[in-house]
């Protein structure tokens, strides 16, 4: 061990936090608007358009069908245009976010639809509209398993983040390739594993009491 | 008063097209407690649900309140729903809202200010017998509470008619009697028309006064609730009564003639 690991680990750390944080957030809201727009457009759903489903859903099989790697290098342009380059940490939350929206969507679509539709028509009974219907009704309902799909997703991003840092993004996906692969530093490859192993366990650890304390409160016997 | 007049609904399926309704013609007098009576697949529920159009009729026209239902667009079908408060055999309640939420929720489409939406919530609440039960979720509620819930819901916006979709069905004798004598209850003091669907010939004779029997998609008989059980017409009718008269037979002959008098 050298006396640079310490520095170089909390570096990589935080970088990596900072991506996971943003690239989450945004793919969180276009996976929601995704996921939702697939339930709703379905043959039947709310606001029925087969063709716009259709679209949506080529969309989204088109992106997940590439290698992460690729799609990085693909929305290379985007970053640049976006956040003015394509190295670091800030660029890469342009490629992730994207490249993790289409998998969330699928994740929060296939949740949305396990909503009893009885429940849906007994909103539209009461004359709800189509969007309280998604707020009031889809997405309340289906919250737990949305906190327990979203955490796979948000887990997925992590594993991306360690890719993305194959070409230029930091963070320590970065580090265990810059110096334990390239340097033969062993002890930041162990280092750097041992870190992405712990955080990965503390969201899912994260999403799992948030589910649990929400299902908690609906389903207890006083 | 509730008028509907050549209503017709088909199925596409795979195998071709399924006639659910064909030419249904029934008129329904406001404050009447109307019994739809048939067999599993006959086409009651497709009919109830025409109704709010949950299910879309194909052609015909529904006419609730002097309001045709047939020819409203999305938003004043919404309005109209608003008047029309539905129940279903799995209560289909918000596991995410507590029984005040579930409640409160028709209030809180229609746009109404929050003291209306307490004061309200809390009077029909108590009309259900419900009022202990505010804060607790549905999960915590037995099947005739949650009906019970259902009702609350389907009448806190003081509707012209409730639709029962099978709402009794789900639940054991003594909590269908229970809900039975509740809706009667409603009946009588909120005049409200009540049109159910049920394929139990007990709560037919319990609160209904008139009925129609529907078979294979069509009303094959019509009439009082008394007259179907003294001169039953149609094949299913005829299938229903037989149904009471064995088991009143079987029962006869194991308590011995004449113990029941």
């Amino acid at each position: 061990m050298r006396d640079d690991l310490i520095d170089l680990l909390w570096k990589g750390l935080l970088e990596t936090l900072y991506m996971v944080f943003w690239s989450s957030l945004f793919a969180l809201v276009l996976g929601m608007t995704l996921g939702v727009t697939l339930v709703v457009t379905e043959k039947g759903g709310i606001l029925e358009a087969p063709r716009l489903h259709k679209v949506i859903s080529t969309l989204i099989n088109s992106v997940r069908s590439l290698p992460f790697i690729i799609l990085i290098v693909l929305l290379l342009p985007l970053s640049r245009w976006v956040v003015g380059t394509t190295l670091g940490p800030t660029a890469a939350i342009v490629s992730l976010s994207i490249g993790a929206a289409p998998f969330l969507g699928r994740i929060i679509e296939n949740t949305l639809k396990e909503v009893s539709p009885g429940k849906v028509e007994a909103a539209k009974s009461i004359g709800a509209p189509p969007f309280t219907i998604i707020f009031h009704v889809l997405i309340p309902e289906a919250l737990p398993a949305l906190v327990r799909g979203i955490t796979i997703g948000i887990i997925g991003i992590t594993e991306f983040t360690a890719v993305a840092g194959a070409i230029g993004a930091g963070g320590l996906g970065s580090l265990a390739i810059r110096f334990g692969y390239q340097r033969f530093r062993e002890d930041v490859l162990f280092a750097t594993v041992i870190l992405i192993i712990l955080l990965v366990q503390l969201i899912q650890w994260g999403g799992d009491f948030i589910a649990g304390q929400i299902s908690k409160k609906r389903y207890k016997f006083e | 008063m509730i008028v509907i007049s050549n209503l017709n609904k088909t199925y596409k399926t795979p195998k071709g097209t399924v006639t659910a309704l064909e030419n249904i013609n029934l008129r329904i007098e406001k404050g009447d407690i109307f019994g739809i009576i048939g067999f599993s697949g006959a086409g009651k529920s497709t009919l109830i649900r025409c109704l709010n159009r949950l299910e879309e009729p194909d052609s015909g026209s529904i006419e609730i309140e002097g309001k045709v239902i047939t020819q409203l667009n999305q938003s004043e079908l919404q309005q109209a729903r608003r008047k029309i408060g539905m129940i279903f055999q799995q209560f289909n309640l918000l596991d995410s809202k507590t029984v005040f939420q579930n409640v409160a929720f028709p209030l809180k489409v229609a746009g109404h200010p929050k003291p209306f939406i307490q004061k309200r919530v809390r009077e029909i609440l108590d009309l259900v017998q419900l009022s202990d039960k505010e804060n607790v979720y549905p999960f915590q509620l037995s099947g005739g509470q949650k009906q019970r819930v259902g009702i609350a819901r389907a009448l806190v916006n003081e509707p012209d008619v409730l639709l029962s979709d099978e709402a009794t069905s789900a639940l054991d004798p003594q909590t269908t009697y229970s809900i039975l004598e509740l809706l009667k209850d409603i009946n009588r003091k909120l005049h409200l028309t009540i049109v159910l669907i049920t394929h139990e010939l007990d709560v037919l004779q319990h609160i209904c006064n008139n009925m129609a029997v529907i078979e294979n998609g069509r009303i094959v008989e019509t009439g009082s609730v008394d007259k179907f059980f003294l001169n039953p017409e149609s094949d299913t009718a005829k299938r229903f009564v037989k149904i009471i008269e064995y088991y009143r037979d079987k029962r006869m002959v194991m308590e011995g003639t004449g113990a029941g008098i």
